[in-house]
């Protein structure tokens, strides 16, 4: 009896430690990190009134050159298009060679670590390093989104694909048919609903990311913001912000409700 | 003529654990034949080996052919297999069709072999190829569901639509994993008469694992029986008793001579063995 009291008691006791331990560990990272990102909160407080003062020249927001906006805002609805597009046909053999219920270790190894250095570089670095390649302009907007988007989407897909059910494919197997009619007829129809569901949010995703890209000077509304903030024109700065934001929002509510159509 | 099954010097190991032991079985064409055994005896892992889904023990020197042509030697699996596949119909315990497709469009997954690859991908199959799906599911009894989401349809019209799988498939061998395992007792009859009648109308042989031993004396002229990875018993089905069954497997005959109302208060059909079905039941 008294032996399991001190059992439960050593228990209690290496929990205690063990969030201690955990509490220290970030606080240590956390004070680490306060230096190098230069953080001075007492500076919002000190320095209130001048945002103020900057918040204001934002209103009214000026609309004169709005038909401008909407054209290239629509150019960056474009770019996200073409980035999008591209970017799930090259994500299905991508993502089906990036599961390990598909093919052997051989293949899905490498797939997976060129698929993490398209993910983990920025949209905006492969944009300044394409417009090098392809010139100023919305092409070398789509080839970042494409590049990018790939290493996200195929890995989601490939996610998807290796938490299918096996037995279907199983199914189709045992008719004699080759690999790649298992894939059509027994991995594609289990995974369809959430590829597609992907596919519409990394759309989402990308028209956000296109009015980026354009800062670098890869086409459409992100050029003309770049612009308008570098010139100090707030008025007109808050009026493409507005209109990123309505777009966004409209696309986001969009492809909210087609996606709930797929599934 | 070759048998249509022939499995010798068969062994797997899972983990260090028998799972089939030193398996000898030969199947002529056109018999109708029981595999019965308690939950984990081997009848799946038995099957998914003759259909080459499954390597065998790579130490023994293991031969299994269908046809006469070879799905797997020591314990490699042929590089033709695929053809091998293609003439044997596996009906599967959870019926495994693609369940948010039509199920037309699982049936139609039997021509795949011999459907050329530009139009079996895009899914571009003959009006003549659509014609024979069709005619298969109203054999089976289903063609009014051709266009419904398999999901949608009960177990016993998924594992109907299975066997037209098969049909379309033109196969000449069906093995069957517990095919009714998952149905109602009603379905169940439906199932197995529907393969008993594929086997008694075109020939076609058929290896059908079994959970009760009551199905295996209503349909199948021969039993085979496994216990712990072995063939325990290989012979008619009249001659299992009651008594004999509970000698090869213990306490865990209970398990198989479980009796199915829906096979048992069913008249027994001529040609069967009755006396043995009063005996058991």
């Amino acid at each position: 009896m008294s032996q399991a009291v001190t059992f439960t008691d050593m228990a209690r006791s290496r929990r205690k430690l063990a969030h201690a331990l955990a509490w220290a560990g970030g606080l240590a990272l956390l004070s680490w990190a306060w230096n190098g990102a230069d953080m001075r909160p007492l500076d919002l407080f000190r320095d209130f009134g001048n945002m103020a003062q900057y918040s204001r020249d934002f209103f009214p927001p000026s609309f004169r050159d709005w038909r401008l906006y909407l054209e290239e805002m629509l150019v960056t609805f474009h770019i996200a298009v073409w980035g999008t597009a591209l970017a799930i046909v090259s994500s299905v053999p991508c993502g089906l060679m990036s599961s390990e219920n598909i093919v052997s270790p051989w293949i899905y190894q490498p797939m997976r670590r060129l698929m993490d250095a398209c993910r983990a570089i920025n949209e905006m670095v492969f944009a300044m390093l394409f417009i090098v390649a392809v010139g100023l302009g919305p092409f070398a907007g789509v080839l970042a989104l494409w590049v990018h988007t790939t290493g996200t989407l195929a890995k989601l897909f490939a996610e998807a694909v290796e938490a299918i059910d096996p037995r279907p494919v199983e199914g189709v197997r045992s008719t004699g048919a080759s690999a790649f009619e298992e894939i059509v007829y027994g991995v594609i129809p289990q995974v369809l609903p959430l590829w597609i569901s992907y596919s519409l949010y990394r759309f989402e995703a990308n028209v956000r990311s296109a009015s980026v890209v354009g800062m670098v000077g890869a086409g459409g509304i992100g050029v003309v913001l770049y612009e308008v903030i570098r010139g100090f024109h707030y008025a007109e700065t808050s009026a493409v912000l507005l209109i990123i934001i309505a777009f966004v929002s409209l696309i986001d509510l969009a492809s909210a409700g087609i996606r709930r159509l797929t599934i | 003529m070759p048998p249509a099954i022939s499995v010798t010097g068969l062994s797997k190991t899972f983990n260090g654990k028998w799972a089939l032991n030193d398996i000898n079985l030969n199947i002529a064409q056109g018999e109708f034949v029981a595999l019965i055994g308690a939950s984990g005896s081997g009848k799946s892992t038995l099957l998914r080996h003759i259909s080459g889904f499954l390597a065998a023990d790579q130490d023994c020197p293991s031969l299994i052919t269908v046809l006469g042509r070879p799905v797997q030697r020591q314990g490699r699996i042929d590089r033709e297999v695929r053809a091998v596949r293609a003439g044997i119909g596996f009906v599967f315990q959870q019926f495994n069709l693609a369940g948010r497709l039509p199920l037309i469009t699982n049936v139609l997954t039997g021509l795949l072999h011999r459907v050329p690859w530009w139009r079996s991908l895009p899914g571009w199959f003959t009006q003549r190829e659509m014609a024979e799906g069709f005619s298969a599911l109203a054999r089976v009894g289903i063609a009014d569901c051709a266009w419904q989401r398999t999901s949608t349809l009960s177990g016993g019209q998924q594992q109907r639509a299975a066997i037209a799988r098969s049909l379309v498939q033109r196969v000449k061998i069906i093995l069957a994993d517990e095919p009714i395992a998952s149905l109602d007792p009603e379905s169940a009859r439906n199932v197995m008469e529907i393969i008993s009648g594929i086997n008694r109308e075109q020939g076609v042989t058929v290896l059908v694992s079994l959970h009760q031993v009551e199905v295996a004396l209503r349909y199948c002229l021969r039993t085979v029986a496994l216990h712990h990875g072995r063939v325990v018993y290989d012979g008619l089905s009249r001659d299992l008793s009651p008594s004999l069954l509970r000698g090869l497997y213990g306490a865990a005959a209970d398990e198989i001579l479980d009796s199915n109302a829906a096979f048992v208060s069913a008249p027994v059909k001529p040609g069967l063995v009755p006396k043995v079905a009063e005996a058991l039941g």
